[in-house]
């Protein structure tokens, strides 16, 4: 019985002593990120490989945890910020320039941020099923135009990320005339969810014909389920560019360690597992380099992609024009 | 009332209460510690509307609904009876992921009702909206009321309605005299209890309430937490919908009436004021409705369920068993807290120090992670504790249920047995043990089940901060969402279903083993 009560006792307190001798990295990532079907695991494998080290990662909601915890934070690097949250982020003064050259990035736009360092990339677009959808829209127009009997599946820009670029997207391409635009779409939106994972499933079971996502969405079908009828509809007007950066932190007591890492996310070894791992884009590979069948993806010609301080500008704006459009 | 048995361990009770209480403000007061000058932000009128407006129809039609299914089925005596209570109590307690998909199956675009529709040439119905709010809480909280009103039913005495079959009382009189009285102690409460529960709902109200239309306070607490960082905004709206909550919950119960029917001597009940073949049918189809509203969306979760069981990789059941042992803490955590509550709340004159175990389940979770987040921080690392606290949370939000499931028991146990208690000298613990524990047990072991149950299936404050490896069932199940693995992620659905009504059955069985009544 007393073992027993240990052992519950131990899967409950977590340790947090490691072996003395190996220097331990301490690194925050998103939910996501750590589990086993992410890029987590292997992303520590290989670099445990090189490193001689002990990786840790920790879960949670990145930037609340790091308001929380401030100088405390026990975190040498963060991995999973995205663009929208860096300028909180940054605000903290928490973190230290990444010491990588930008110029390296093979990103569809210019990056000059030398604190945030982007390790992927993906825009928003609309997917759908094309046994169950004969003709899609090809452009943004063409979507504000569909029957409305045609019904989309978004995200609440109040509570997610993807959310939030919509309605940037929509403010990048209609501008003042953003409220007329989700007006016009309102009809065809039947229902907006908290999260993607909700918004995703209601359209694979069939509930909604379209659904907001990523243009890289058709990828997981594709490598993982051979199914080759899911397809993102690309508008010649442009996407909205999504990126997920890592950072370090200035305070970390392993300064080296968390360099190195910051050198390793750019190399090929981390590059080349992050498509199949995060569903996503590598930020530094060109495409002949992307794994097999990855640069067969289509993807869009143009991307939108507001600035840390321009989104901050226009965020609150556009969230309104989303909002007293769809409660009318 | 000077000869009443002395107020049952008032001391523990009200220790426990304290307690309570003090893990929710202390939340409020990490929050406050960091808040900035501020206040609320636009839509947030709107969001309060909202919030009350739907959380009173629910209610409403939660326990106006429940009334005849709860009457019929405390008349009737069926094969698998007990099998299809156990089974209406599932909505309750999934989480609300996975109610909102079965809902979908049945209620949605391509779901049965439609398919049905329009197989007889009649135009589709769109679920979405605020009926679809209503309807879906509906279907979360009629089980609970049910369950309530049923234990009700069963409280009172057959002995009673012997005495109003030989007097020849119609059902209409037998309504009047014997089942409203009861009825009347037991609906303030009920309403509302759910009327809490729906108050705190977000991502159901969102999704099936069509878009912003549809936002809560929880909704704005979310986002100002996650999002804005405004922990202000936070307080101000975790304020606002602990007063909404804890008005009601005074409202109700300062205003159950005290009616005692008596004691029985325990004997099944029989019912000789229905046996008429309207009533019978009646019965029968009310319970077929109610049976099918309820089960159907199950049904389709177990189907879902069923393909991807075989895709769910071992993790899941490593997380499978992380949630059994929060659950265990949880529900132990919430007995420590309950019994010694009930015991002071069942001997007082008047219900509404009840109110006090509404605390924990009307201030949002998230409220409550952050706030001790803050306090934790600067002691311990609150990673490591992530799951205590997890379960500490989920014993705090099925304290109110428990409360209301065993109080009345209590309190009509002490009212039957409290003067002899009382003239034998029986008190404190010898009365637990020899009076109130035995008689008070299925409801007792109700209580744990739905506090076991509920507490597989939330995801709780543990998103906010967790271990990788010590990820709970519900948290693996969002992950697996999120990397497109919908099919392992049904399996998973699959699995805390079992699970949650696993630990359910488990608990009410101990509680009714042996039990005569």
């Amino acid at each position: 019985m007393k073992h027993l009560a240990l052992a519950a006792l131990t899967t409950f307190i977590a340790p947090t002593t490691a072996q003395a001798d190996t220097p331990v990295l301490t690194i925050y990532a998103g939910d996501y990120f750590t589990s086993e079907w992410g890029p987590g695991p292997v992303i520590e494998a290989e670099f445990e490989k090189v490193c001689d080290c002990d990786l840790q990662l920790s879960t949670g909601d990145l930037l609340p945890r790091l308001l929380l915890e401030g100088k405390r934070t026990k975190a040498d690097v963060v991995i999973g910020l995205t663009s929208d949250v860096t300028a909180k982020a940054r605000a903290t003064e928490l973190f230290a320039p990444h010491g990588q050259d930008n110029s390296a990035l093979t990103l569809p736009i210019d990056w000059t941020d030398e604190v945030f360092l982007p390790f992927n990339y993906g825009h928003t677009a609309f997917i759908f099923d094309d046994t169950r959808m004969a003709d899609p829209p090809v452009t943004f127009d063409d979507l504000l135009n569909m029957p409305d009997d045609i019904k989309i599946v978004i995200q609440d820009p109040r509570t997610s990320i993807s959310g939030l670029a919509l309605v940037l997207w929509v403010e990048a391409l209609y501008g003042d005339d953003a409220q007329a635009a989700w007006a016009k779409l309102a009809p065809k939106i039947l229902t907006v969810t908290k999260d993607w994972s909700t918004s995703y499933g209601m359209f694979t079971d069939g509930e909604a014909d379209m659904v907001l996502s990523y243009t890289t969405s058709p990828a997981y079908h594709m490598f993982a389920e051979e199914d080759f009828t899911k397809h993102a509809a690309l508008f010649p007007d442009g996407h909205y560019f999504m990126v997920e950066t890592v950072a370090k932190i200035a305070d970390t007591d392993v300064p080296e360690l968390a360099d190195q890492f910051m050198g390793f996310v750019m190399s090929d070894t981390f590059q080349t597992k992050i498509p199949a791992a995060n569903w996503s884009l590598p930020s530094a590979l060109p495409q002949d380099q992307w794994p097999d069948g990855w640069a067969k993806l289509d993807l869009p010609e143009k991307v939108l992609f507001y600035t840390e301080a321009e989104a901050a500008a226009v965020q609150e704006k556009a969230i309104e024009a989303w909002r007293s459009a769809l409660t009318q | 009332m000077a000869q009443r048995a002395d107020p049952v361990t008032r001391f523990a009770g009200i220790t426990a209460a304290g307690l309570t209480v003090a893990v929710v403000l202390a939340a409020c007061v990490g929050i406050a510690s960091r808040a900035a000058p501020g206040g609320f932000g636009p839509g947030d009128g709107a969001a309060i509307r909202f919030t009350v407006i739907q959380a009173l129809l629910s209610a409403g039609f939660s326990v106006l609904l429940a009334m005849p299914l709860a009457r019929a089925l405390a008349r009737r005596q069926f094969f698998g009876r007990s099998v299809l209570v156990l089974l209406l109590g599932v909505p309750f307690i999934l989480p609300v992921i996975v109610a909102v998909i079965g809902l979908l199956a049945v209620f949605g675009r391509n779901g049965v009702l439609n398919a049905g529709l329009s197989a007889l040439g009649l135009p589709d119905l769109s679920i979405y909206g605020l009926h679809g709010v209503v309807l879906a809480h509906v279907f979360f909280n009629l089980p609970l009321a049910t369950r309530l009103l049923l234990q009700g039913w069963q409280s009172i005495p057959t002995e009673r309605f012997r005495l109003a079959a030989q007097l020849g009382l119609a059902p209409r009189a037998v309504a009047r005299t014997l089942e409203w009285p009861v009825l009347r102690q037991i609906v303030p409460g009920a309403v509302a209890l759910i009327f809490v529960i729906c108050l705190t709902s977000f991502a159901v109200a969102l999704t099936l309430g069509g878009g912003p239309r549809a936002t809560t306070i929880e909704l704005a607490i979310y986002q100002t937490f996650r999002y804005d960082f405004d922990l202000t905004r936070a307080a101000l709206l975790s304020l606002v919908q602990l007063v909404l909550a804890g008005g009601a919950a005074l409202l109700a119960l300062w205003f159950i009436p005290q009616v005692s029917i008596g004691g029985g001597i325990d004997r099944v009940a029989q019912r000789w004021d229905a046996r008429g073949g309207v009533q019978r049918v009646g019965d029968m189809a009310v319970i077929a409705l109610g049976a099918a509203f309820l089960l159907l969306p199950l049904g389709a979760v177990i189907l879902r369920g069923l393909t991807g069981v075989f895709e769910m990789p071992a993790v899941v059941w490593h997380a499978a068993a992380v949630s059994l042992q929060v659950a265990v803490l949880s529900l132990v955590v919430m007995l420590a807290i309950a019994l010694p509550m009930a015991g002071w709340i069942a001997g007082k004159p008047s219900g509404g120090v009840e109110a006090i175990g509404l605390f924990g389940l009307s201030a949002s979770p998230l409220m409550i992670g952050t706030g001790w987040f803050i306090l934790m921080n600067p002691i311990v690392d609150p990673v490591t504790l992530a799951l205590p606290v997890t379960a500490v949370v989920n014993a705090l939000m099925a304290l109110p249920f428990a409360l209301r499931i065993i109080v009345p028991r209590l309190r009509d146990t002490l009212r039957d047995y409290g003067r002899l208690s009382g003239a034998l000298g029986l008190g404190g613990w010898a009365l637990w043990r020899w009076v109130l524990l035995p008689r008070a047990r299925p409801q007792i072991g109700f209580a744990a089940g739905l506090a076991g149950a509920l507490s597989i299936g939330d995801l709780g404050v543990i998103a906010l901060f967790a271990d990788p490896d010590r990820a709970t069932l519900p948290l693996q199940m969002y992950r697996l969402m999120g990397a497109y693995r919908m099919e392992a992620a049904a399996g998973a659905a699959l699995l805390l279903l079992v699970m949650a009504l696993g630990v359910f059955w488990a608990c009410e069985k101990g509680g009714r083993w042996r039990v005569a009544s």
